[in-house]
């Protein structure tokens, strides 16, 4: 049985269609990652799968329950982490953990509360009102609080927004291995890096899911070619050469540039004079997750005219 | 429904956990919890002493055109009423009115020149008061009292004691008994309202915008994506209030006792349990509201929107038999309206549970209707 298993689901606000036909399926001890640019509706999508809105269209069960008629259900064996931190900031830190025990019936309370303290390393700080934690602390909170009850799938919506490097590896450690005792996770995020933990990914763009597949998949999926110069006064080079047939990203990497396009004939004709020109080296490079996205961006600007 | 920690609908460690919430954010909230407390003892204090029906002392001023004996004997008469207090003696009627449209004085009492003249003569004397009756309630009382007053004043003046005393005897007697309140204080009509008029404000005030700040904090969608279901949400909002409410209450009896002295005749018990269907009504009004407002703000508006019409309509104000039938149907319409008349029944005349058994069940059903109407408001989603 999926984990997830939706079905043309599609949410308008107003006149305006949000989620558009998205369906998806996630397996048992999968981790996912939902891709996809600002205000494309990562948010909305997962807020209907937790049952926090209701779609107009489609269907779908979520951990084998109905999505609209059992979401009492759902709620109890689903961590959802919301986007903007949303725990009581006039309750310190145990306090709010206290209430989520409590909540999800959790007993003894104190001691799943010391156990999370600990394990987030905040026992020092229990007494600390939540409001006035760092922003990257309100997002381990709030993770710690909704794995608290160890759900069977885990929605996270960009938990990791604003974390230290540090910590956001300890996250993924952590999602890791609890996805290896068979929790599922879904998890929207802008990093790339994340994106490439993911067993799998989403893209969605405008409210229509793009592409989905593995990492590599999606990018061999995305045809694109990609060459790197390198040489000196790049910056002329990269005003040369936007606007040329083939060439659809441009971009700076470090002391070298990735140009990058979809049709590789027109791309490498494009490139071929300045090989070998003032010390110009070109060759042949790897296109990166993040060259997809921008295409996929650049495509739906398009689309919308 | 079934209660059991497995219940979908209701288990007591959710309600608990959002009982204990809530009383920390209170506890922590500390304007809003000193006003809860604070704001009910200074509006009994202040309006307890403030508000008067029937004033007495009132500014007036004295036009005596001869200053004969019976002149003086008639203000000494009227000042022992209590209700006038001459501050001006004029010697010409337009003066007078000039201090009447000005606002100075409240009564013009004008004595004639051939008054003495007429009441040695018995040639049917007469004097001329102007009450200034842009505020009916202001000369009403004063206007009241003055025939009996003027009459036997002047028979005593007169050496006449013995007649007025037999002119007593024959004349129809008309025996008024002030139940209840026999030296007609206000305050003992006043300061009882004045509890159900601070549990209206405060009670739904505080629930109104409950679940509004939660919206507007962004708390909800985690609350909601929680397994607590709509029952406990509601009855985690409600009871914490119904608590500040008692103590409310204990102040406010208690303040009302001690500073006015207003007699307490009836049970106590009774009172009580008729207070906690009353305040359980408001909080669950006030809770209504909040599943209906969008901001504090707009939630702020409507709990002012009942406000009004609850002071104004209900009795606390105004005399409720004084109004046409359709305001009186919809001062019925108002939970503030039974309560006034079960606590003044209660604690005034000693009403037992038989003779306000009516205002319960209108109270009861209050509670019915807006915890029907909450439930079915409550979104259980962000749409
Ligand atoms: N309650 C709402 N009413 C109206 N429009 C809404 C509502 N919630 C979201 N939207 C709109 O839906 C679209 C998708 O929003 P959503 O929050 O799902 O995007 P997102 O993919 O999560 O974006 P981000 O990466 O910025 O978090 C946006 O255009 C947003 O303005
Ligand atoms: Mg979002």
């Amino acid at each position: 049985m999926n984990a997830i298993d939706v079905t043309g689901l599609v949410k308008r606000f107003g006149e305006k269609t949000v989620v558009d036909q998205v369906s998806m399926q996630v397996g048992e001890g999968e981790i996912v990652g939902f891709l996809g640019p600002n205000g494309s509706g990562k948010t909305t999508t997962i807020r209907i799968m937790c049952g926090l809105l209701t779609p107009d269209e489609g269907e779908g069960r979520v951990l084998g329950f109905d999505l609209r008629t059992e979401s009492l259900k759902i709620k109890r064996e689903v961590g959802y982490m919301t986007q903007k931190f949303s725990f009581y900031e006039d309750l310190t830190i145990a306090e709010n953990l206290e209430f989520v025990a409590r909540l999800y019936g959790l007993f003894p309370v104190r001691t799943h509360v010391r156990r999370t303290l600990d394990d987030l390393g905040l026992t020092t700080r229990r007494n600390q009102l939540a409001g006035t934690l760092s922003g990257g602390w309100k997002q381990r909170l709030a993770l710690a609080a909704c794995i608290m009850h160890h759900p069977k799938l885990l929605l996270l919506d960009e938990p990791t927004a604003g974390v230290d490097p540090k910590a956001r590896r300890d996250f993924w450690d952590e999602i890791h291995q609890l996805a290896r005792g068979g929790l599922t996770v879904l998890v929207s995020t802008h990093y790339m890096d994340e994106a490439e933990r993911c067993h799998r990914i989403s893209y969605i763009s405008y409210g229509r899911m793009l592409t989905t597949g593995t990492v590599n998949e999606v990018i061999r999926n995305a045809g694109l070619t990609t060459f790197v110069v390198a040489g000196a006064r790049l910056n002329e080079v990269a005003a040369a050469l936007e606007g040329r047939p083939g060439v659809e990203q441009v971009a700076p990497f470090g002391a070298t540039l990735h140009v990058v396009g979809s049709d590789a004939e027109a791309l490498r004709h494009s490139l071929a004079e300045f090989d070998g020109r003032e010390g110009i080296t070109v060759t042949p490079g790897e296109t990166s997750l993040e060259d997809v996205f921008i295409q996929f961006m650049a495509d739906a600007k398009d689309n919308m005219g | 429904m079934k209660l059991s920690s497995t219940s979908m609908v209701f288990s007591w460690p959710r309600l608990a956990a959002l009982l204990i919430k809530e009383f920390i954010q209170m506890r922590r909230d500390r304007i809003t919890f000193a006003m809860m407390l604070g704001v009910p003892l200074m509006q009994l204090v202040l309006f307890g002493y403030a508000i008067n029906n029937d004033p007495r002392g009132l500014p007036a001023a004295l036009v005596a055109l001869s200053n004969d004996h019976y002149t003086r004997a008639m203000v000494t008469a009227l000042e022992t009423t209590d209700y006038y207090r001459f501050g001006h003696v004029v010697e010409s009627a337009a003066e007078a009115e000039r201090l009447m449209a000005s606002g100075a004085v409240s009564f013009v009492v004008t004595i004639p020149s051939d008054f003495a003249r007429r009441v040695d003569r018995g040639d049917n004397p007469q004097i001329l008061i102007e009450a200034d009756a842009t505020d009916p309630a202001v000369a009403s009382g004063a206007i009241s009292t003055l025939s009996t007053v003027a009459s036997e004043a002047l028979l005593r003046e007169q050496g006449r004691q013995q007649v007025a005393d037999e002119e007593a005897r024959s004349r129809l007697e008309v025996i008024v008994h002030r139940r209840y309140n026999p030296e007609l204080i206000s305050q003992f009509n006043i300061v009882p309202g004045l509890l159900g008029v601070i549990l209206q404000l405060t009670m739904v005030m505080m629930t109104s915008i409950a679940l509004t700040r939660e919206t507007e904090r962004g708390t909800m969608e985690n609350l909601l994506a929680m397994p607590a279901s709509p029952l406990e949400i509601m009855l985690g909002k409600v009871l914490p209030y119904l608590v500040v409410g008692a103590v409310q209450v204990v102040v406010v009896l208690a303040a009302s006792k001690l500073l006015f002295s207003v007699p307490f005749v009836g049970s106590l018990l009774l009172l009580l349990s008729a207070i906690l269907v009353f305040v359980l009504a408001l909080v669950l009004l006030g809770y209504t509201i909040s599943t209906i407002a969008r901001t504090q703000m707009q939630a702020l508006q409507l709990t002012v929107f009942f406000f009004l019409p609850s002071i104004l309509l209900s009795g606390f104000m105004f005399p409720y038999r004084g109004m046409p039938g359709w305001a009186q149907l919809l001062g019925e319409l108002l939970p503030l309206t039974h309560f006034l008349r079960v606590i003044r029944a209660v604690m005034l005349k000693g009403a037992g549970l038989q003779s306000i058994a009516p205002e319960i069940v209108w109270l009861v059903g209050f509670v019915v209707f807006f915890a029907a109407i909450a439930l079915a408001r409550f979104r259980r989603t962000l749409d």
